[in-house]
């Protein structure tokens, strides 16, 4: 992994970082590396409420906003940022107002590395607007001063029309971080992770092999 | 949450009727139902905090239930419901749980607005 200025992660579920990003965020934080979480939601539309069921639609929010609290923490997560939208209406934002958002936390920041979703391919609408949102925003920079723009994809046709992922990061060091912050996520995980060990000795090899890799596809810029 | 029970929703259903009250209604089959089966047509419709006045409502059937309210000049209704709650602000909040726990539906009623 190359050495960075400052990361900024965008995403706006609670989670959406915990299976494919955790591992890069937290190898950044142990190299040093100051990392931003911009969370746009509090994934209140998530449709595991537990079962037997613990959450209710109107205490779901609250119980994901310590989970991600708990998340931010075990990734060693500096400045984690609540956006304030709600799960599912994305989309239906004033598409500027959401550029300008993601617009002032570049200028702020200054990231030396932005991580998002790839719009087209990423299957919930409220990843595919998010990761607009960002590419609109980083587009107005001028092209040698843009941040690198790593993209998580992972609709059914991704492979087939960005091809192989280009950045590939070896999260294994940092294992044990990640099971437990897909963990910290237990209203969504808690169902899949029954069958995982406490810690990684003892899980899957095949679990362990796809946690160990994290992959992005550098945001490819259309020819001017 | 707990399993629905009858005649506990319909006392607080009927207490609530002939008032002002907010309503939240959503149906829902994941963000991820066609990507997981291309053949899968996904669905949904979402309301929240919609004021209502209905002149009265019933629950219905021996589970999965169905919920229906009167309108002056309409109807609302909710099925495949399964599971309650009245929250510690005295809102009704019923939810229909598929065979795996998740929340298919939602319809809930109460005097102040959702957060």
């Amino acid at each position: 992994m190359e050495k960075e200025r400052h990361v900024l992660v965008i995403f706006p579920h609670p989670d959406d970082e915990a299976f494919g990003v955790s591992g890069t965020i937290a190898s950044y934080v142990e190299n040093g590396t100051p990392v931003t979480y911009a969370c746009l939601t509090l994934g209140e539309m998530g449709r595991n409420l537990g079962n037997p069921p613990f959450a209710t639609r109107e205490s779901l929010p609250k119980i994901r906003r310590q989970e991600l609290v708990d998340a931010a923490n075990i990734m060693g997560i500096q400045d984690l940022r609540m956006l304030g939208f709600r799960d599912k209406t994305v989309e239906f934002e004033d598409d500027e107002e959401l550029t300008k958002k993601m617009s002032s936390f570049i200028e702020e920041l200054n990231p030396s590395l932005i991580i998002t979703f790839y719009p087209g391919y990423s299957v919930h609408p409220d990843h595919e607007a998010t990761g607009r949102a960002v590419v609109r925003a980083v587009g107005r920079i001028a092209p040698d001063a843009r941040p690198k723009l790593h993209c998580v994809a992972f609709s059914n046709n991704s492979l087939e029309e960005l091809g192989e992922p280009d950045i590939i990061n070896d999260i294994s060091a940092v294992k044990d971080k990640k099971i437990a912050t897909i963990r910290a996520h237990r209203s969504q995980t808690e169902s899949m992770m029954a069958s995982w060990s406490e810690n990684a000795q003892n899980t899957d090899p095949a679990i362990l092999r796809w946690i160990e890799k994290e992959r992005f596809w550098s945001y490819k810029w259309p020819k001017q | 949450m707990k399993p629905i029970d009858r005649v506990e929703v319909q006392q607080k259903i009927d207490a609530l009727a002939g008032s002002d009250v907010y309503l939240h209604l959503e149906t829902t089959n994941g963000a991820y139902a066609t990507h997981n089966d291309e053949s899968f047509f996904s669905a949904g419709a979402y309301i929240r905090n919609a004021m209502i006045r209905y002149e009265h409502g019933k629950i219905v059937g021996d589970g999965p239930y169905r919920a229906g309210l009167k309108l002056e000049i309409g109807w609302v209704y909710g099925e495949g419901l399964t599971h309650f709650e009245i929250d510690d602000q005295g809102r009704l909040l019923m939810a229909g749980l598929d065979f795996n726990g998740k929340l298919a539906v939602a319809m809930q009623i109460s005097a102040s607005p959702f957060e």
